[in-house]
């Protein structure tokens, strides 16, 4: 049965497995479950291919009710809204270095929350509104219902208002993503929002503490503080788990000169409402962990990031047999996006020991696509793939962290090379001089081949993603250092 | 009258207080945007070039003593002089007031650089027209009547920088027009034929005239395929500007405060008496002639810079080869400065970064059955909430067709195109192919994406729009 597991051909499968063949008149050539980035490129490219291809959307809303339309985490409660807040504070920023460059205007210059958020819900709503189109126009079935494994090659979809259908389909593949983690502790899902609520919250939310210390929690924290806001950051242990150390410290400590208060070592074990309204007041109760101390703070909002939890759970993946691990809830799957069954695939953050970026999931989706119904053989290259925390102080990275560099090749082995610069629209507003910083990796017994990029600075996704292109050729620090800068621009150092 | 420190064109009348007001401008477009994303700030708005030219010129100050404390810390002897062949070993300096200084040397290096050309044979040019050498310190805006009140910044000088045709690379004229929009003054361009020449050009709707039809609709005013024939001084102090609109075969005026000269620049070698020592330099460019390791046609002479024949004109380039030509001199190495595919970026309003072969050269180079050009139109994120128009945002890939494809050139328009570009300029040395660069995943949301994302080719005809998600 090795032999039928590779293959996805279900017919042998069941077949062999002794199981009545269901008929080959399936309802679709593919369900997908979940109309976020992975599931939709994939949706799209099946459809280029003719083949009858159903999406299947949902969102749970969240403990405070919030939800939204079709397009997944990216679109509506991720990437985008994030990046849209980011450069509300990035302009804040450019407000008070323009009177340096000659711009005069009121001292008092406040930020209005209400306008910022319509503005950004208004273009999340035409993307929203784009998806559907498209779907449309490529004649993609899309519905707005729940969608979970009943049997094998059927799924039961159920929408808002309870009513149920069952629908047929050759191949599946689960997108269905991840959401925001609650603490666990009381008070912690009736009073604490999460990035789900943050984005579309219908008022200023004030003196604000974030939990966590993911980039999740960095860039909220980054950008509500750039919007002038009071922002606390209680953190665990330590910064980015997973990002360069080095630099992961460097962006608390910038964030820490510009204003945002760190709790560390510190959890929360409790959180109650001293007074209701939009925002209200709460009172957040902390224990220390490495010892007894327990601290008390008050907030308007308390917004929690402390993790994503894969939606795998409750999607009938045990009738059908899908395995996963059940610790993390993560879906194993082999080098082509394929489950323990054949006929079942999964992309996206729900995969086990891959990275939760929407670009990896729309790649990994379209290839998959391309190899079921167009003959390719294209994997995802998943080595190399940069990434961005839209930090006050933007981190851009491409390869190896200096640990894991260290860890895999030995220190006598690699060699660092770093800068610290100051970009040149920093020098008339007198900011931070010796805060940007660049530093690139090298395996040296391979041609001082450049295995980690990393860059901390202004646009640094826009830095980043060149050399990563560069890194992908196989850039040598010779090469590197025989390439010509653009002269005045950050990049070039 | 204008002056400056130690440093050279770069940074004291070039790159640095030309990206540093070209920053202003950007300010000033942020100012705006702001009010979409929730900023609130009472109007009026406007500039003062007052506060941003000295804050600029400090810093450039800083830099001039940085280098002479650098050269000092580094054993350099710095001589404030204008230097001079006496013979092939010999320098000879001059002080203001004439006092002289003789120094022999073993090498020499030249790299005097150019200065921005005036054009003589228009009356009035010399005594009534600045240059950029003068704008990055003026200590009073370039102009001095206030014309028009707008509610959101107010408009109060008019300036017009004259182009010509010109094969500087560098459209600092361009990029000086477009800060001096951003920053609020009337500003006007006027051309006698196409604008960044040598640079892309292919059909209308390629780079350069995107770039031009962002200005456009920024607020820069053109007056194309017409050339000044005269200026005047006026009684109310402003300058009269006469000019042949060619399209029309008419004769036009009208009155301004500044007039800036960007024609081009020439090679800074006239005083330096090279004919005495046997220097060759090109009688149509005036440039000096070297060899691929930096040599003049004597040989312990070198030159690099603006200054030498056929190179780009910029500064990471001049710092490079002069670099490599020291460690060839003193430090036993062999490596030669490498030309090809150097970056670059012209700031204007709407930044246009490049790297590699232009779709024309490619096509010559090549023939166009053998290549293949990938495009995009996208929009940055960060202009739908501020409601920016992103109809010149663009970008496009020249590849060749064959096997490999490799990556023969990159052109991109839009915000941050430097920072942009620079990475691929690492990739495109390390010979990056159309595969490699598709397997290259995106940084999401960023307009740097969109590069490795692009598939549309022009010769499928079909709509280039991209959308990011």
């Amino acid at each position: 049965s090795v032999q039928a597991h590779k293959e996805d051909k279900p017919q042998k499968l069941l077949e062999m497995n002794g199981h009545t063949p269901v008929p080959h008149s399936y309802d679709y050539d593919l369900i997908v479950i979940g109309g976020g980035s992975g599931g939709l490129a994939a949706a799209k490219e099946a459809a280029k291919y003719e083949k009858k291809v159903m999406v299947l959307d949902f969102v749970t809303p969240t403990p405070l009710g919030n939800s939204w339309g079709l397009g997944g985490t990216c679109v509506n409660v991720g990437c985008i809204p994030k990046k849209l807040m980011h450069q509300a504070a990035l302009l804040g920023q450019a407000l008070q270095d323009s009177r340096k460059f000659g711009w005069q205007f009121t001292e008092e210059v406040k930020h209005n929350w209400m306008t910022m958020t319509e503005s950004v819900q208004n273009y999340i709503g035409s993307l929203n509104w784009g998806y559907r189109v498209a779907l449309r126009e490529k004649k993609v079935t899309y519905e707005n219902a729940y969608g979970e494994f009943v049997g094998p090659h059927t799924v039961k979809a159920t929408n808002k208002r309870g009513v149920e259908k069952l629908y047929t389909a050759e191949r599946f593949l689960i997108a269905t993503g991840e959401r925001p983690r609650y603490l666990g502790i009381p008070g912690d899902k009736e009073y604490c929002i999460s990035s789900d609520d943050l984005f579309s919250l219908p008022y200023c939310p004030g003196k604000t503490l974030v939990v966590g210390a993911s980039y999740v929690a960095l860039e909220c924290a980054g950008f509500l503080a750039g919007l002038g806001l009071d922002v606390t950051v209680m953190v665990r242990s330590i910064l980015l788990r997973g990002f360069d150390q080095d630099i992961a410290n460097k962006i608390g400590e910038y964030m820490e000169e510009h204003g945002i208060n760190f709790i560390r070592e510190f959890v929360p074990i409790k959180v109650e409402q001293i007074e209701e309204g939009t925002p209200g007041r709460l009172k957040v109760i902390a224990k220390s962990t490495k010892g007894n101390q327990i601290i008390e703070g008050e907030y308007n909002t308390v917004l929690l990031a402390i993790g994503r939890d894969s939606c795998t759970r409750k999607i009938g993946l045990d009738k059908v047999g899908v395995k996963i691990n059940e610790k993390t809830g993560k879906i194993p799957v082999n080098d082509e996006e394929q489950t323990n069954v054949p006929y079942i695939y999964a992309v996206g953050d729900i995969l086990q020991d891959k990275l939760e970026l929407t670009p990896v999931a729309i790649q990994a989706g379209r290839l998959l696509v391309q190899r079921l119904y167009a003959g390719a053989t294209h994997k995802c290259d998943y080595v190399n793939v940069p990434t961005t925390v839209f930090t006050p102080l933007e981190y851009g990275a491409c390869g190896y962290s200096e640990e894991t560099a260290v860890e895999k090749f030995g220190e006598e082995n690699i060699e660092v090379y770093h800068s610290h610069f100051w970009p040149l629209e920093w020098t008339v507003p007198s900011r931070d001089n010796n805060k940007c910083y660049a530093k690139i990796i090298c395996n040296i017994q391979d041609n001082e081949r450049v295995i980690g990029f990393h860059v901390l600075g202004p646009n640094a996704g826009e830095v980043t993603q060149g050399f990563a292109a560069a890194i992908k050729c196989g850039l040598t620090k010779e090469q590197l250092d025989s390439t010509i800068g653009i002269h005045p621009v950050c990049a070039e150092v | 009258g204008t002056k400056w420190g130690l440093g050279g064109t770069c940074v004291n009348v070039g790159c640095i207080p030309k990206k540093l007001m070209h920053q202003a401008a950007l300010l000033g477009s942020a100012l705006k945007d702001a009010q979409h994303y929730g900023w609130n700030i009472a109007q009026p708005v406007h500039h003062t070039w007052s506060v941003m030219a000295q804050a600029v010129q400090n810093y450039v100050k800083s830099l001039n003593w940085g280098h002479r404390v650098q050269l000092q810390d580094k054993k350099v002897k710095y001589f404030n002089l204008k230097g001079s062949f006496s013979d092939p070993h010999t320098i000879r300096g001059l002080t203001k007031a004439g006092k002289e200084t003789i120094v022999t040397a073993e090498n020499i290096v030249i790299a005097t650089g150019g200065r921005p050309k005036y054009p003589t044979h228009i009356a009035g040019a010399l005594e009534y027209g600045i240059t950029s050498d003068d704008l990055f310190w003026l200590k009073e805006s370039p102009g001095k009547t206030p014309l028009v009140y707008y509610p959101f910044i107010l408009h109060l000088y008019e300036i017009i920088v004259y182009i010509s045709l010109t094969d500087d690379p560098q459209d600092v004229s361009l990029e000086c027009a477009g800060f001096l929009t951003g920053i609020g003054l009337d500003t006007t361009v006027m051309m006698r034929s196409i604008p960044l020449r040598g640079f892309d050009q292919v059909s209308l709707k390629q780079m350069a005239s995107l770039v031009t039809e962002h200005m456009e609709s920024y607020g820069t005013k053109f007056l194309k395929r017409c050339f000044p024939t005269k200026v005047e001084k006026l009684e109310s102090k402003r300058l009269q500007v006469t000019w042949k609109n060619t399209d029309l075969g008419t004769e036009e005026t009208d009155s301004f405060d500044t007039v800036m000269w960007a024609v081009g620049r020439a090679p800074d070698t006239e005083t330096l008496n090279l004919e005495t020592v046997g220097v060759k330099t090109n009688s149509e460019t005036g440039k000096i002639i070297v060899d691929a390791s930096e040599a003049t046609s004597v040989p312990h002479i070198y030159a690099v810079g603006d200054i030498t024949e056929g190179r780009p004109e910029l500064t990471p380039t001049a710092i490079a080869a002069g670099k490599l030509l020291a460690q060839r001199l003193f430090g036993q190495s062999s490596e030669l400065m490498d030309y090809d595919n150097v970056p670059t970026t012209v700031f204007t309003p709407l930044e246009y970064g490049c790297v590699g072969l232009s779709e024309e050269a490619a096509v010559q180079c090549y023939g166009s059955d053998n290549i293949e050009v990938y495009h995009a139109y996208y929009k940055p994120l960060e202009f739908t909430v501020a409601e920016r128009d992103a109809s010149q945002c663009y970008m496009k890939m020249v590849c060749l067709r064959e096997r490999e494809q490799r990556i023969l050139g990159l052109h991109f328009i839009g915000p941050n195109a430097g920072e942009v570009i620079q990475g691929f300029a690492l990739g495109i040395k390390c010979g990056a192919t159309y595969p490699q660069l598709m397997k290259t995943i995106g940084i999401h949301p960023t307009c740097a994406e969109e590069i490795a994302k692009l598939h549309i080719t022009k010769r499928s005809g079909l709509d280039a729009t991209v959308t990011g998600c």
